[in-house]
């Protein structure tokens, strides 16, 4: 029976690791300035996750093996309490190597959170609701109009509650996808209308949650032009599934183009975009 | 303790049916009527989980007997979304609390607890009752959710109480997860389907819940405190104990919070308030405070509800996965014929990690929009959970060590719990860190971990306890070939489950979708979703050979002696089963520690706590002691 075990065990912890090596299964292939940076992070910890997944399935599978009741009744096991010792030794090894990994997990974490978005940044007003996306771009003045939750319409096609009586609002474009530029910060300033929502864009290794109530500013630089799925991650209802868009990472003429259009122009340019890039090929 | 102490807390067996089996205030019958209650519960949970996996790896298909059933939740027998999002939320909301809050704690804390410190009773048995019967009416009301939003008939009925109370929406309660995020649990049936009387039903079933946990958590940390028997030093407690005590202390400082959290929420749905619903919210194409349906809300917010309910969820996972660290240390000294190593290094490692369990909320919120700088708090406070955590692996592996194994199925199961929390517990490491958690936060490797470290290595603990325990309580055995089918079965269509689920959250699939058809980016991942069910499928039915195994074996199954693993801790001194005061009117006094097994010199290779003499070690603890 233990050496069965043993056997299981093993096959067990082989099977794991060579569906996580297997290189079938992986990350898109990233398309951000923090990802590299995050990706290694990621290796370094699944690295010490295989490794010590990998020794204690066969640590355990060796105790197993090797430690069987005899039967013999004169034959016990090892008298022994333990070892301070080696409490102390396992105790100091794995709190160095956990609480480093934690500490290293920090830079990434602190680059993209803990400042605000550079200067020169692109600025896009995002707004969920339940089960779609708005991108509210300023337009050539820069500046976005003034919007009210007061003044939303959605039979009026009015999704963002943007106030027409504000000047600035006048060369507004509001967009089902998201266009931003390439090699260039951007800036998303997050809100949602109903329930939390989350902006999730696997190739960009980056996620976060639209709240209800609050404005979340975010940034990123994208550095690879292309068509990518945008998705929801936060359950916000039942078409959670389908709350789906589109990211177009643009060459920067083409962003200067969009945000000189007038809003019915910049959606049917911005619709042609859509057609003309291709997602990824995954 | 005095034995006059004891006095105070006899009462005389019952006599009639009811109060013998019913409404007994029996710790050991509680503990039975508790695991029951877990049993029928993790049916319900389990079946749930099938249907999931039904609707995830063939879209579309039809399935009869789900039309029968909800005929607006699955016309043609193809779920809808929102039924497919219902049974995920019910799956969890019961498999959390009234699967692996009950049975561990409640069910065989409650049954072996008092035995294990030589008392007759728990110091409340009344209060103890109370608990059994409280939790058991939150679980008719969480069962009454999928009935009130399953069947339109019934839904109308609920009307009655207002109109946030209408059900019938076609599903099995409400769509938001077990974590009930706000808004969307907080603004009713505008929310979409199930949001009505479902979500109404979910918030009490919860307080209810809560509320007999806490009691439960007063009487296991009075009883434990004030009445071991004479020599029951806390150092010479079964490790099984000091899991009881931490988890009845979790549960004390957790469980009131989500309580509090719970009647907010029910008041932010039903009387009109904003804790957790801020102002300006447009929904459904409905202002809030243009409508009679959308009355206005201001100043709540939605962070605050994950503050307060993850303050009690993060505990929750220790309180569900503690006891089955007690049950296996227990059971591999005991099937291992040595002494537990490093016993008093175990007792720190499970304190350390209940204290740190209250202080690692926040890793469930990186990406809630709460302050970055406390994200990264949380995060080095979360790495640092995984020390006392690899120190329990160490020593559990440290006890098998020189051991002389017995391979009976509870070993098996207490084998596989230690394979099984390292495989999810390892994980964390990813999860923990506030980067990583970009690209990984909601996508499948979250389940995958959980249900690995807290499903799956939990109920591995509960099985091993079951299968060791049986003899004592129902005086037979349970099946040992069944048994062991049962687990190997079990153990390798687990790891068939969840290790894949990993790889899923690596591509970045999102959990809580009831389909993967929008998306080409996990496209490629559909044979692993198939893979995944078919081992759902064989491991959930092997698990009907283990209920046959629990039912025949407790009237048909071979008789047990009263010691019939050669154990050395209290329960196995007593008569099997015990006697309704447990050693029948005479306290046990304790010598030994409770792991003294292979004591060089003794005539057995296990010196029981109650023997006198051949005095093996200190009074107090036993860690570094060279013999």
């Amino acid at each position: 029976m233990g050496r069965v075990l043993a056997v299981i065990i093993w096959i067990i912890t082989l099977l794991s690791v060579l569906m996580f090596l297997s290189g079938k299964w992986w990350f898109p292939a990233a398309i951000s300035e923090h990802a590299p940076a995050l990706d290694r992070q990621f290796l370094i910890t699944i690295v010490v996750v295989g490794i010590s997944f990998t020794a204690a399935q066969i640590g355990l599978g060796w105790m197993v093996w090797k430690y069987r009741d005899t039967g013999s009744k004169s034959d016990r096991a090892t008298y022994s309490h333990g070892s301070n010792r080696l409490e102390v030794l396992w105790t100091v090894i794995t709190a160095v190597v956990f609480i480093t990994l934690g500490v290293m997990g920090q830079s990434v974490w602190a680059s993209l959170r803990l400042h605000d978005a550079p200067a020169g940044s692109y600025t896009v007003e995002v707004v969920a609701q339940q089960f779609s996306w708005n991108f509210h771009y300023a337009g050539k003045d820069n500046k976005f109009g003034r919007t009210d939750p007061q003044l939303i319409d959605d039979s009026a096609l009015n999704f963002v509650g943007l106030d027409s009586s504000d000047t600035a609002s006048a060369d507004d474009s509001v967009t089902t996808a998201l266009a931003i530029p390439v090699n260039r910060p951007v800036e998303l300033r997050l809100r949602s209308k109903d329930v939390i929502h989350n902006f999730w864009v696997p190739q960009l290794r980056f996620k976060q949650d639209l709240v209800p109530g609050m404005e979340i500013k975010v940034h990123f630089t994208a550095n690879k032009v292309g068509k990518y799925e945008l998705a929801c991650a936060e359950l916000c209802g039942m078409n959670h599934f389908k709350m789906k868009s589109y990211m177009l990472v643009l060459p920067e003429a083409d962003i200067q183009a969009l945000q000189a259009m007038p809003q019915e122009q910049f959606q049917a340019r911005v619709a042609e975009l859509l057609n003309q890039y291709q997602l990824p090929s995954y | 303790m005095s034995a006059e102490t004891h006095e105070v807390h006899r009462h005389p067996a019952p006599t009639g049916f009811i109060r013998k089996y019913i409404f007994s205030i029996d710790h050991k019958v509680i503990g039975i009527q508790y695991i029951m209650l877990a049993l029928a519960a993790v049916l319900v949970g389990m079946i749930m989980s099938l249907l999931m996996r039904l609707n995830l790896s063939w879209p579309g298909k039809g399935w009869p007997i789900l039309e029968t059933l909800f005929p607006t939740g699955a016309p043609g027998g193809v779920m809808t979304a929102e039924f497919y999002l219902s049974l995920v939320t019910m799956h969890g909301t019961i498999m959390v609390f009234f699967v692996l809050t009950t049975a561990p704690q409640g069910g065989f804390g409650n049954y072996f607890l008092p035995i294990q410190i030589g008392a007759e009773d728990m110091a409340f048995p009344y209060l103890n009752m109370l608990s059994f019967w409280v939790t058991l009416v939150g679980f008719i009301v969480i069962l009454l959710a999928i009935v009130v939003e399953g069947n339109a008939t019934v839904g109308h009925w609920f009307a009655a109480f207002g109109q946030s109370f209408t059900g019938g929406s076609g599903t099995v309660g409400p769509i938001g997860g077990w974590t009930g995020y706000a808004p969307l649990s907080a603004l009713g049936k505008i929310a979409g389907p199930g949001q009505g009387a479902g979500m109404n039903l979910w918030v009490i079933s919860i307080a209810i819940f809560c509320v007999g946990s806490l009691l439960g958590a007063l009487n296991f940390i009075t009883t434990l405190l004030n009445m071991r028997t004479k020599g029951m030093s806390l150092m010479r407690m079964p490790l099984t104990c000091w899991a009881w005590f931490t988890t009845a202390v979790l549960a004390l400082l957790s469980f009131p919070v989500l309580l509090g959290g719970g009647i907010l929420l029910l008041l932010d749905r039903i009387a009109g308030t904003s804790f957790f619903i801020p102002s300006g919210l447009y929904v459904s194409g409905l202002l809030s405070g243009s409508n009679p349906n959308f009355p206005l809300h201001t100043g709540g917010s939605p962070i605050l509800w994950q503050h307060l309910f993850w303050f009690f969820g993060h505990p929750e996972v220790y309180i569900a996965i503690l006891p089955g660290m007690g049950a296996t240390s227990h059971i591999l000294a005991t099937f291992a014929r040595k002494p537990v190593f490093g016993y008093r290094a175990m007792v720190f490692a499970i304190f350390a990690i209940g204290l740190l369990g209250f202080f690692v909320w926040g890793h469930h919120m990186f990406i809630s929009g709460m302050s970055p700088y406390s994200a990264i708090a949380f995060s080095v406070l979360t790495l640092s959970i995984g020390v006392p955590s690899a120190v329990k692996t160490f020593n559990w592996l440290g006890t098998l060590w020189g051991a002389r194994i017995r391979f009976t199925t509870a070993m098996l199961f207490a084998i596989g719990f230690v394979s099984l929390f390292v495989a999810g517990g390892i994980t964390g490491l990813i999860l923990g860190q506030s980067s990583l958690d970009l690209p990984m936060h909601d996508t499948y490797i979250v389940p995958a971990h959980f249900h690995l470290v807290m499903g799956v290595a939990s109920i591995f603990g509960m099985f091993a306890a079951l299968y060791f325990w049986f003899p004592k309580m129902f005086g037979r055995f349970m099946n040992e070939t069944l048994g062991r089918i049962h687990f190997w079965i079990t153990f390798i269509g687990v790891y068939a489950i969840f290790v894949p689920m990993h790889v899923m959250g690596i591509v970045g699939m999102p959990r809580r979708y009831s389909s993967f058809t929008e998306y080409r980016f996990l496209d490629s991942l559909h044979p692993l979703v198939v893979l995944v069910t078919v081992a759902a499928i064989v491991t959930i039915t092997v698990q009907i050979l283990f209920y046959f195994n629990v039912f025949w074996s407790i009237f048909k199954g071979k008789k047990a002696g009263d010691n019939p693993w050669e154990a050395t801790t209290l329960e196995w001194t007593t008569a099997t089963p015990p006697p309704h005061d447990n050693f029948a009117g005479v306290l046990p006094t304790v010598y030994h520690g409770p792991y003294e097994f292979a004591v060089p010199g003794a005539p057995n290779d296990y010196v029981m706590q109650t023997d006198v003499g051949a005095d093996v070690s200190s009074s107090d603890g036993h860690n570094g002691h060279k013999h």
